[in-house]
């Protein structure tokens, strides 16, 4: 899939929890976010564009998606 | 003229913890206390004539028809205007009241035309029944005096009196000459639409119905409800259709299919033949009440436009070829087969409808979760209403509004954001007008000045005129007054939310940043008005908070929602009647689309996919194993079809290509797949790029369920057979059985079992108890066996109720020097959605072309008059409306509809989402507005590439 749109998706899940003041707590929402709604190919490629520098993604979101990695067990497979 | 099937008890009915005993021609009746005493005659069995009373309308005593006989009162009361008294005795019948009676009588027949025989009411006119039940057997005055009867006098003139019938309406006729000005029109118009658009001009002799200042109905401020014409007593005013076909002989309730009112209609029928729509009086969600397109938008059903037979073709440039049921079904079956063998199981999906019943959409989803094997299913409420379903599910713990409609008769404060309701939910929007006019304070926050904010007899009290796209920050600055004002309801907080949650919330919308004064700037709302609409809103007692797409439909969506379930939590007004948070659901049956499953990542009943217990139970009731993961939104599987990875959808009742943001990137994407199906009533957007089109049914043809939007589960019946032979929740089956899934459903009752068995919310519904119910409300289980009109009263779904924060996010869609302006989109009375329906119907005379809206100030500057023709430009593309100068709008913003295709709305609105679901950001669009004199590029090519298409149709019907 367009990686831009994943990005811009990324960035846009990761502005709504930059409220939260807990940076960690941050990037966990993020993290149960892209698991519960995202789609294994969606997480699989925003995964792999972190992988290879996150390009255009904010530092929150590439923290999320960091995390994302930590919990999401098809990742690893 | 009322219904076929219905009493009419006289004046409403009365709610009273005291209960009255009288007597009423010996008969004694208890009834609650404010009773008429018409209305308790009639409870007895005693029909006491009358003529100026029906039980939609307040009494008004002014038919002298019903007069009756008090024990111990002088003279004759009118019984409709008469309350009861406990050891009243009444007679209705005596020989002075007969006397009375005929008098009366024969008065009104002196000045009405004796053409019974050959007149649409006859046999169920009200005037004709009452000459009848008081023996008139003699008119003494001719029509040689004078009368409104004939159109000339004896001596040839023209008779000052006679009006000429007005057929101004496409739907009915208005003949003065049948009138017996008893004013039940004029109080349909004020007191159950709320429009004030009739009125009795003139004064004794001279008194006539008139539509506004005497225009014609069509041009006058009538909405064309039908509500004076239900009303009428005699022919005055009577449907097109009566008059064509004559009286119904049976009548069948069943549920509307335009928008999430739910309005409950009796079609009255002669065979197969629709006569006419009359709204049901028992009807849960209207009351008796009904809109323009649901009483009269009918036509589409049996509109030529409609295909009828399974069409099937390679490309999309090649002709449509006429198929069986049975090929068309098999190609399909074979085709999607063959692309999950080639591309994958995933490549393939399907889309539910909001306009089919739930049965059908469940069925979809399941041919799709269990079928197809894999969760690539979503429903249009991605581009609505999903941030609804994950805004309520975070905070109060279901995606689904708290309350039933007639809560708002105990609401002393009314939020409407981002709603319109006069025009997009109309009969609940008129009742919300009487409501208001009864006193309730009012407050709008929207960006444009919607018809409830004046409207006659109704102003509000603060009209928020906030810039497209700070929803969030006005939600939170109205919260920041009540957090540092010291309006918190702190025992309701104490006892029913979640307290750290609530105590981060607190302190986060307490910050100065999120003060009205600090967001006057981007809100452009003065500070005083966000801080005097937040008072009023924790303080004014019951307070209820309406919204639709104008918060939803941003990409702070979900982000607004859960905000207003703060508001309504902090304040305490959730968890029972008068109070809550209410989404105005857009289509017939969105909340049921939902709940039945549509969503990627939700089985029925709003549980996430990944939920092994629930997941096992779906597996072991449908014998198959299902994916645990979500599958594709709408929007992925575009994304996923230009990438050449989702090959083959099955759509059924929606218009992608019409109603989805980014037109272009749509159709590309439709353009990129092998097989498309399209299951629908007509060849619409969408069709045109199908490989395989199913003819759908309409409401009329088939057995079902709608969901409305107070979680309202209401049966849909047949009254006529499938015009293509197959119910669409058939076709659906069919389907699976060809695909290798087995499904043998004999009836939707057994699929509705089905629901029932596998979602606990759904554990008490079954036809058998709908039908004995009328409808119900779910959730519908053992603690609610007749169902939940109000949620979350003693403890939330999820248990404690959860504070979220709720950052305002400016939009990335922003203003420059190359566009200017903000482009937000929106609905009109007159049509529904993407107009396939609504176009088909005579409503085009109210609406046939969407229009931009643009403020004075705008158009002076860009040179643009009244009907120019302007080009509109975003990042997105172009498109060409004609201009309408609006003050409606603020300057700097402009408004369309998006109810015809070759409008190209969608073509401007871009990718933009909700950072939750998805959910398109068609309320935000900068856009640039410019005088041009020819259609857009895309114009032209939609204009060749339509007309390709109608012949490739064409030539399929003539083999």
């Amino acid at each position: 899939m367009n990686i831009e749109r994943l990005v811009a998706m990324a960035n846009d899940i990761s502005r709504y929890f930059a409220a939260e003041p807990d940076p960690v707590a941050g990037a966990i929402g993020i993290a149960d976010h892209l698991k519960r709604f995202w789609e294994p190919g969606m997480r699989k490629q925003i995964v792999a564009h972190l992988a290879t520098g996150g390009e255009g993604m904010e530092p929150l979101a590439k923290k999320g998606v960091e995390r994302l990695m930590e919990i999401d067990s098809k990742l690893r497979a | 003229m009322l219904s076929i099937v219905e009493i009419d008890r006289g004046t409403p009915a009365v709610l009273s913890d005291r209960q009255v005993t009288l007597e009423i021609d010996g008969r004694s009746i208890r009834v609650p206390e404010g009773t008429s005493v018409m209305r308790a005659a009639s409870q007895a069995g005693v029909n006491i004539p009358k003529l100026c009373a029906t039980d939609m309308l307040d009494a008004f005593g002014s038919c002298r028809l019903c007069l009756v006989e008090i024990e111990g009162r002088k003279g004759y009361p009118a019984s409709c205007t008469t309350s009861v008294a406990e050891g009243m005795k009444v007679s209705t019948q005596t020989p002075k009241l007969a006397e009375i009676r005929r008098g009366v009588m024969e008065l009104y027949i002196s000045d009405h035309p004796l053409d019974c025989l050959t007149c649409p009411a006859n046999g169920h006119c009200e005037l004709q029944d009452m000459a009848g039940v008081v023996g008139l057997r003699e008119v003494r005055y001719g029509y040689d005096g004078a009368n409104h009867v004939l159109a000339k006098t004896r001596t040839g003139t023209d008779n000052p009196h006679f009006s000429a019938k007005d057929e101004s309406n496409p739907y009915f006729t208005f003949d003065p000459s049948k009138c017996i000005v008893c004013s039940r029109c004029v109080r349909a118009c004020d007191e159950v639409q709320g429009t004030f658009a009739l009125t009795i001009q003139g004064r004794g002799f001279d008194s006539k119905v008139a539509a506004s200042q005497d225009n014609p109905f069509l041009d006058s401020e009538c909405v064309s409800c039908g509500a004076c014409v239900q009303a009428c007593p005699t022919a005055t005013l009577s449907e097109k259709s009566l008059i064509e076909r004559g009286q119904a002989e049976h009548s069948v309730v069943t549920t509307c299919a335009y928008c999430g009112v739910g309005c409950s209609f009796r079609a009255e029928m002669q065979g197969e033949e629709i006569v006419r729509m009359v709204p049901n009086k028992d009807g849960q969600a209207n009351h008796g009440h009904s809109c323009v397109k649901g009483r009269f938008a009918i036509g589409y059903a049996t509109h030529p436009d409609r295909i009828h037979t399974p069409m099937i073709r390679q490309k999309i440039t090649d002709p449509w070829r006429i198929a069986s049921w049975d090929e068309a079904i098999a190609h399909v079956a074979s085709e999607f087969k063959r692309l999950q063998q080639q591309y994958g199981k995933f490549s393939v999906g399907g889309i539910t409808s909001s306009r089919c019943t739930n049965e059908e959409t469940y069925l979809v989803q399941k041919l799709v979760r269990a079928g197809f094997g894999n969760n690539n299913v979503d429903t249009c409420a991605r581009v609505c209403h999903s941030p609804t379903g994950y805004g309520l599910k975070a905070t109060l713990g279901e995606s689904a509004g708290t309350q039933d409609f007639d809560s708002v008769e105990y609401t002393d404060v009314m939020l409407v954001i981002g709603a319109n309701p006069t025009d997009a939910h109309p009969v609940f929007g008129s009742q919300m007008k009487r409501r208001l006019r009864a006193g309730a304070k009012l407050i709008v926050v929207d960006p444009r000045r919607i018809d409830l904010v004046r409207t006659p007899h109704v102003k509000a009290d603060y009209h928020l005129k906030l810039r497209p796209g700070t929803n969030v920050a006005v939600l939170d600055a109205l919260a920041h007054v009540i957090v540092t004002e010291g309006w918190v309801n702190e025992a309701f907080v104490a006892s029913r939310c979640e307290q750290p949650a609530f105590e981060k919330w607190r302190a986060f919308v307490a910050q100065e940043k999120h003060s009205p004064e600090a967001m006057e700037e981007e809100t452009g709302v003065p500070a005083a008005m966000i801080r005097g609409a937040a008072r009023l809103y924790a303080t004014g007692g019951n307070a209820a908070i309406y919204y639709g797409l104008g918060v939803t439909e941003h990409s702070q969506g979900s982000t607004a929602v859960m905000a207003i379930a703060n508001l309504a939590m902090a304040t305490g007004n959730i968890g029972r009647e008068g109070v809550g948070v209410n989404p105005l659901r857009g289509q017939n049956n969105v909340q049921g689309s939902c709940d039945m499953g549509s969503f990627p990542h939700e089985f029925p009943g709003y549980r996430h996919v990944s939920d092994a217990t629930v997941r096992a139970s779906f597996e072991q009731a449908w014998g198959v194993p299902l994916h645990d993961e979500p599958g594709l939104r709408i929007p992925n599987m575009f994304e996923a079809a230009i990438d050449g990875q989702f090959k083959g959808l099955y759509i059924e009742g929606e218009d992608i290509a019409q109603s989805d943001p980014n037109t272009q990137h749509v159709t590309a994407a439709l353009e990129a797949m092998e097989c498309v199906v399209v299951q629908d009533l007509f060849l619409n957007e969408t069709a045109k790029y199908a490989h395989v089109f199913l003819p759908g049914c309409s409401f009329l043809e088939k057995d079902g369920t709608f969901t409305n939007a107070e979680r309202r589960v209401s049966r849909v019946r047949k009254v006529m057979e499938p015009r293509s032979g197959h119910a669409d929740w058939e076709v659906t089956q069919r389907l699976a059985n060809a695909m290798g899934y087995p499904m043998n459903y004999r009836h939707p009752s057994e699929i509705m079992d089905e629901i029932a068995r596998l979602t606990p919310t759904f554990r008490g519904v079954s036809f058998d108890k709908i039908d004995r119910l009328g409808s119900i409300q779910w959730p519908c289980n053992e603690e609610h066996p007749a169902g939940t009109p109000v949620m979350h009263v003693d403890e939330f779904v999820r248990g404690k109720g959860r504070f979220m924060l709720t950052e305002y996010v400016p939009t990335s869609e922003k203003v420059n020097s190359a566009y200017p302006l903000i482009l937000t989109t929106g609905r009109i009375l007159s049509q529904y959605n993407v107009g396939a329906q609504t176009r088909r119907t005579a409503n085009v005379m109210w609406h046939d072309e969407d229009r931009l809206e643009i403020h004075p100030h705008d158009a002076e500057e860009r040179g643009i008059s009244e009907g120019d023709w302007v080009g509109i430009e975003s990042r997105a593309g172009q498109t060409v409306l004609r201009a309408s100068i609006s003050e409606r709008m603020q300057p700097g913003v402009v408004y369309t509809t998006f109810h015809f295709p070759g409008s190209g709305a969608n073509v401007i609105t871009t990718e933009n989402s909700d950072w939750a679901t998805n959910c398109p950001e068609y309320k935000v669009t900068a856009v640039q507005v410019t005088r041009v004199n020819q259609p857009s590029q895309w114009q032209k090519r939609y204009q060749a590439f339509s007309q390709a298409q109608q012949a490739l149709l064409d030539a399929a019907e003539t083999p």
